[in-house]
């Protein structure tokens, strides 16, 4: 009797498990769009990880455009770990049996990862599927298309803002080193990688680093690649640009012209505050001024400081393009396939990514760069200036900046992959390990990540 | 004749009955998922993005992976290395404090409330207690601060192989030296204190009771400890996991088999990760057997049975 009943539990282990392998190969949405007024849905759905799309969605109620009778359902993860890209995809996977107040309509990615998304059937063409016309399109920066753009020229999703970067420098080191704190003068000095590494090695000599840490420099060698990181025959290139930054960086650490510290760090934190002793940043619109000014403070806002002059380094900062151009960072907005709101998901679009009024007005309210070239041009020869660069216009250099950021070169592994690199190279720059056996390293958590990866 | 029998009451069914929700909730919780366990390992099973691979039946495909292809070795020598820091001066300090607060001479004062204290860190969650350290141990922690001001320069804890692997067999030792010493304790105070009181007026000295008296008798105690620290010791993820977010810095000298297995939940591996889960699983099956019976074979049979006893 024992062993009858051993055998039926594991008979019924075996099935149970057998069904659940089963269950997992679900079938995929349907990419057909609805856009009768009837079949417009109720509620919609954002999938997204952090406030900062609530607080954008308000201009497009101010619009008005929102029907009344339309419930707006937030659904929000936290970044950390993977786990918005985890909640997302086991939303997208059940997709098409989902009822259709509770499909997923509208979510939001990061460049790093858009095409894992983009390049897939659970995103809507947002020119044939959703109706913006390629005039609608026509003022947004270049790049921010070709980011979400899949690999049949396809574009499937859009944003409002842009993301160029810029070299943030502190006035008071650039005087001192390079006897001028004017961003012009101090561009023509950083304007190609050996002048910089140069001023690195004129402020070391003055008891200062040139960067903070070792992935500073990183986004603006791995966004200036030849060829994406992963060709296709599913095998991991290196890009020589890369390999570039592996070297400047190993020498910047012999030479202790950086901190050793790492992105978002404390020690990095630090060097950007008062007490720091580093030359400049590689920073994006957000990160000016948001981060940046945040960390330059004395007393943080938070225990009643003040946003001013006077307090820590404020106003000590000036921009300057760098040797360069990149982007760090940036929100798109995909429509999911199986939304039963196309119509709704259009005027979204086209209200806050392709209206110039709207967006100037986000600009000037929050000081995000928007996506609106002609737009964003038009602030940068107005008398536009931020009190936290001395008085610069830095949406100026923005604007010069943006148009020359080039991401043709993006694949679906980037995010994974410029992680695993950052983290195998640490060792080498800290001496532990050889140049080689750093590659290696990287190679293998590469496989580890994605099984489907050769090298 | 039939009679009789209904009159005997049988209370033997009410034991299986009351047995059923251990059962139920083993089966549900334990058994089904180390079968599945078992199952998904002979497939090729995971995800890219949203594109799904798989599961195809693969045979034994994973586990040659694994054993010639990957470095699980290695990943084993760093664990076990890492046990053993911390399970030495663990051993080593447990004893000292388990029979100083069982020596009926020594009288301790607050006996309690020096027992509470050593258990403390046993109660922190070890992720809490990981980013205590990592942000101690920063390179512009404290600690680093304590050895600039005396005139020492920085020790980056994290980028050296030494301090990655002492800063967390340190913590393993902290969080669980206070566990063993109360099991020891126990296993000490079972002692009957006649056996003791007659070595002493035969003019042993404490070190000679505890050689000769104390230690045999608790060794089935010391063999369960080991056995539990060993298990323990392989499953060991959280600290390292957190204290080098989950890259075993530097070089991966400090990355444990477990936090291998988890580099495979990234892209869902549902084959590999089954199948070192099985490799572990037999790992630790022979090592507990082989501990268990190293360390018992010469025990006495009133020592055999205690230890199954405190093996449950």
């Amino acid at each position: 009797m024992k062993r009858k009943l051993t055998s039926l539990f594991l008979a019924t282990a075996m099935v149970m498990t057998t069904l659940a392998g089963c269950g997992n190969s679900g079938g995929k949405p349907a990419a057909k769009v609805d856009t009768s007024e009837a079949a417009q849905g109720k509620v919609l759905n954002i999938y997204c990880w952090n406030q900062e799309f609530q607080e954008r969605f308000e201009y497009f109620k101010k619009s008005g455009k929102l029907p009344s009778d339309v419930k707006v359902n937030f659904v929000v993860t936290p970044n950390e770990n993977n786990a918005y890209q985890n909640a997302l995809d086991a939303a997208l996977l059940k997709q098409k049996d989902a009822p259709a107040d509770e499909k997923v309509d509208i979510f939001l990615v990061e460049a790093d990862y858009a095409l894992k998304y983009v390049d897939s059937d659970y995103t809507l063409d947002v020119v044939n599927d959703i109706g913006l016309t390629k005039d609608d399109l026509a003022d947004q920066y270049q790049y921010t298309k070709d980011i979400v753009t899949d690999s049949k020229g396809v574009q499937k999703g859009t944003t409002w803002q842009a993301t160029p970067g810029l070299f943030a420098y502190r006035r008071s080191i650039a005087k001192d080193v390079l006897g001028t704190d004017n961003p012009d003068k101090v561009q023509e000095a950083l304007s190609s990688w050996d002048k910089f590494n140069s001023v690195a090695e004129k402020a070391a000599a003055k008891g200062y680093k040139m960067l903070s840490g070792y992935d500073d420099a990183y986004r603006v060698f791995s966004n200036n690649v030849s060829a994406p990181w992963v060709d296709s025959n599913n095998k991991i290139v290196i890009d020589d640009n890369i390999m570039k930054w592996v070297d400047q960086t190993k020498l910047f650490t012999e030479k202790g012209y950086n901190n050793k510290s790492s992105l978002w760090d404390n020690v990095w934190a630090a060097d950007q505050g008062p007490k720091g002793k580093v030359f400049g940043f590689f920073y994006s619109t957000w990160g000016i001024n948001f981060t940046l000014l945040g960390n330059s403070l004395a007393t943080p806002v938070k225990e009643g400081g003040k946003e001013e002059v006077g307090n820590g380094i404020y106003g000590d900062y000036a921009v300057c393009q760098g040797p360069q151009s990149y982007y760090w960072g940036g929100t798109w907005i995909c429509a999911a396939a199986g939304t039963d709101n196309p119509n709704l998901i259009k005027e979204i679009m086209k209200t806050l990514t392709c209206d110039k009024s709207t967006e100037v007005q986000i600009t000037k309210d929050t000081q995000d760069y928007t996506n609106t070239i002609s737009g964003m041009n038009e602030l940068a020869s107005s008398d536009f200036k931020s009190a936290f660069l001395g008085g610069q216009n830095h949406i100026k250099l923005f604007a010069q900046a943006a148009p020359k950021i080039n991401m043709k070169n993006i694949s679906a592994y980037d995010q994974g992959l410029n992680e695993e690199f950052q983290k195998a190279m640490k060792d080498y720059f800290d001496g532990n390990v050889t140049k080689d056996k750093a590659l290696d390293n990287f190679y293998k958590a590469a496989i580890e990540k994605y099984p489907n990866l050769s090298h | 004749m039939k009679r009789k029998k209904s009159k005997c009451v049988s209370y033997a069914k009410w034991g299986y009955i009351f047995l059923i929700p251990f059962f139920l909730v083993y089966i549900i919780f334990q058994l089904i998922p180390l079968l599945s366990t078992f199952y998904n390992s002979f497939f090729e099973n995971y995800r890219v993005g949203l594109m799904q691979v798989g599961p195809t039946f693969v045979g034994f495909k994973n586990y040659k992976e694994i054993l010639f292809n990957s470095e699980l070795p290695m990943y084993l020598k760093n664990t076990f290395i890492i046990w053993m820091m911390g399970f030495i001066p663990q051993m080593f300090f447990s004893l000292l404090l388990a029979s100083w607060f069982t020596d009926l001479r020594l009288r301790l004062k607050c006996s309690g409330f020096f027992k509470t204290v050593i258990y403390m860190p046993n109660l922190i969650m070890a992720s809490a207690f990981s980013m205590l350290f990592y942000t101690i141990f920063s390179d512009v922690g404290p600690i680093n601060n304590l050895l600039n001001s005396m005139g020492l320069p920085t020790y980056r804890f994290l980028a050296e192989v030494a301090g990655a692997r002492g800063l967390i067999a340190l913590m393993n030792f902290l969080m669980w030296f206070g566990n063993t010493t109360i099991v020891l304790m126990a296993g000490i105070m079972g002692i009957d204190t006649g056996i003791m009181e007659a070595a002493r007026i035969d003019g042993a000295s404490s070190f000679q009771i505890f050689r000769k008296i104390t230690l045999p008798i608790i060794k089935p105690i010391m063999a369960y400890t080991l056995v539990t620290s060993l298990i323990g010791g392989i499953q060991m993820f959280d600290v390292p996991q957190i204290l080098t977010n989950g890259n075993g810095n530097p070089d991966r000298t400090s990355m444990t088999a477990i936090m291998y297995l988890n580099k495979h939940l990234y892209s869902k591996n549902y084959g590999m990760a089954g199948a070192l889960s099985v490799i572990l699983f037999i790992i630790t099956a022979v090592l507990s057997i082989f501990v268990f019976k190293y360390v018992t074979k010469d025990m006495v049979d009133t020592g055999a049975k205690t230890s199954k006893k405190a093996k449950k």
